[in-house]
């Protein structure tokens, strides 16, 4: 039975670049309404991804429907209806903020008046109404990248694609671009989004695909994944670096569900962190800190690839 | 994946708008873009025409003159030179337009990514951007021809058919530079192109003086080159000793430029922008 409800539709999605595989055979889907991520180091696949679904870059191999179309055949009509926010900024600095909404819309073929209404809206739903007459040029990357989620959405898109939307930015600004993010969701936008911060994720995504190297290493909910992949809490232990190795033996004998030992810290991953922090106390142990905190996205990260994510 | 998901129902195809619609999106970009510096490129398409006709058509021209103008076929030097350095005019018009506005696009304000996003497809900003391009081109030749009437370098009312000619002459100039230009990865090559592509053709293709005065080896050389047949046609317009077979041979080259120009244009924008 086809689903109406499914957006996106991708099996066996693949891109290479020469003998490059940047994404290597996924397999995915996006519901109405759903707020997807796709969450991975850099290199990892997701902005090919992403260019692939904004109908920018011709998929090499395997299924992949849009809205019900295909993208080889139907990029404009698909592309009519998507809102895209790109990693890099491509706003046109020399021009102010209204002109750069006033352009883009034209592009859809909008209307002047059309345009100039949901400008006024657009500009206000991201706190910018008041620089609405000033060029883009001296406005801060935070504010460029409000002006570009403005810009994104003034075609009214059914689906808003958003590749690493806040790399780049401090952190007050992240969390206005966050806060802005949350309430198209809670008004019913549908998003798809790649980052490689895992907080950034466990906010922003109902559902998403962990990806690493080109293919999909798994996916759920954040709250499914730290479920399936890591333990409830998490005891991170930092040692004198000289006492770093000896400690990381000694803990091994704890039988902690995991222990990861990263250059600088060590980490078990165990139900219940003071009680194991009671535990290795008990070996001995004298930590120079200890921290003990809920399972993340991280972990889940660590635990399929071996790596971190932000390396 | 969790859930089994079928794929969603196939939507009827869509319509599609003409071709020339994606492009006018894109060409009414570069005009708000324009809106901005426009003033600035009237007093130049003014300057430039006043500046060389004073110099090198007046000043230059009054010792011609006295040498008789015979190899010019009987006219002055200013009325020689005038529609040749017109056709030159929008020969550095097209080229002008054509290489660092489109190299920027992609480089430094990166308004092609945005552009691309959206409904319009890699060949529809090529193509807008050729309309802008012959609008500046149809504002600078005709202000030129405007400044050749006042210097009085304009015998004949056919010099009013110099100004589609001259169009198209730059035209030719943009459509296959601008092909070339969505591929630079470095802006150093449009130095190249100004040295050893612009100047010479300006010097050499009977601009300043008629290719007949060229070395026997070189005449057939400079009679290939594009600008040579826009400032042939040109001339012969705006002195009124044009020919029809002569005419259209001139035009029949030039569009043809222009034509391979944009059938490459369409397919390196294509390959520029979607990766």
């Amino acid at each position: 039975m086809p689903d109406p409800d499914v957006l996106i539709y991708a099996r066996g999605l693949t891109k290479r670049f020469g003998d490059f595989t940047a994404v290597d055979g996924i397999d995915f889907e996006l519901r109405r309404g759903e707020a997807f991520g796709f969450l991975g180091p850099n290199g990892a696949g997701k902005s090919s991804t992403m260019r692939m679904i904004g109908c920018v870059s011709p998929r090499s191999g395997g299924e992949l429907s849009i809205l019900g179309m295909d993208p080889a055949a139907d990029g404009p009509a698909i592309r009519a209806r998507l809102g895209v926010v790109p990693q890099d900024d491509t706003l046109d600095v020399e021009l102010t903020v209204r002109e750069n909404l006033l352009i883009y819309g034209r592009y859809f073929g909008l209307p002047r008046e059309v345009i100039s209404e949901r400008t006024d809206q657009l500009l206000e739903f991201v706190q910018l109404s008041d620089r609405a007459g000033d060029q883009v040029e001296p406005l801060s990357g935070g504010l460029r990248r409000r002006l570009t989620i403005a810009r994104s959405l003034i075609n009214e898109p059914e689906i808003l694609l958003l590749d690493e939307p806040t790399t780049g930015l401090d952190p007050q600004a992240r969390h206005v671009v966050w806060d802005r993010l949350f309430r198209l969701k809670q008004r019913g936008v549908t998003l798809v989004l790649t980052t490689h911060y895992m907080d950034e994720a466990e906010q922003l995504c109902d559902r998403l695909v962990v990806m690493d190297a080109g293919k999909i290493a798994a996916s759920g909910s954040p709250r499914e994944l730290i479920g399936q992949y890591s333990t409830a809490e998490v005891l991170e232990l930092r040692f004198d670096p000289a006492e770093h190795e000896q400690a990381a033996e000694k803990l091994a004998d704890m039988r902690a569900q995991r222990m990861e030992v990263l250059a600088d810290r060590i980490l078990l991953y165990i139900p219940n962190g003071d009680v194991a922090l009671t535990a290795v106390r008990r070996l001995g142990l004298q930590p120079l800190t200890s921290l003990v905190r809920r399972s993340t996205l991280e972990d889940v990260f660590l635990r399929l690839t071996g790596r971190r994510l932000e390396d | 994946m969790a859930q089994a998901a079928a794929p969603p129902p196939a939507a009827p195809p869509p319509a599609s708008p003409p071709w020339w619609n994606f492009a006018v999106r894109e060409f009414r970009y570069w005009t708000t873009n324009y809106r901005r510096t426009w003033r600035g490129s009237i007093y130049s398409s003014v300057l430039n025409p006043v500046l060389y006709l004073s110099a090198i058509g007046v000043g230059l021209g009054t010792l011609v003159d006295k040498h008789g103008s015979a190899k010019l076929g009987g006219v002055s030097y200013i009325a020689f030179l005038a529609p040749g350095l017109l056709a030159a005019a929008a020969m550095q018009t097209g080229i002008g337009e054509s290489t660092y506005p489109v190299f920027g696009s992609v480089k430094w304000r990166r308004t092609y990514y945005a552009a691309v996003s959206t409904p319009l497809r890699p060949p529809d900003l090529f193509r807008g951007h050729l309309l802008f391009t012959a609008m500046r081109l149809v504002m600078n030749c005709a202000v030129f021809l405007a400044v050749m009437a006042a210097f009085g370098a304009i015998t004949s009312y056919w010099a009013l058919a110099a100004l589609p000619v001259a169009v198209l002459t730059g035209l030719a100039f943009a459509a296959p530079v601008e092909a070339w230009a969505i591929t630079v990865r470095k802006d150093t090559s449009f130095a190249l192109i100004f040295r050893f592509g612009m100047i010479p053709l300006f010097l050499f293709s009977g601009t300043f003086f008629p290719v007949s005065q060229l070395p026997g080896w070189a005449q057939p050389i400079a009679q290939v080159t594009p600008l040579w047949h826009g400032v042939a046609l040109c001339r012969s317009l705006s002195l009124g000793t044009a020919t029809i077979g002569g005419a259209l041979a001139h035009v029949g080259y030039l569009a043809a430029l222009t034509a391979a120009g944009i059938a490459v244009g369409n397919r390196t924008y294509r390959r520029r922008l979607y990766v």
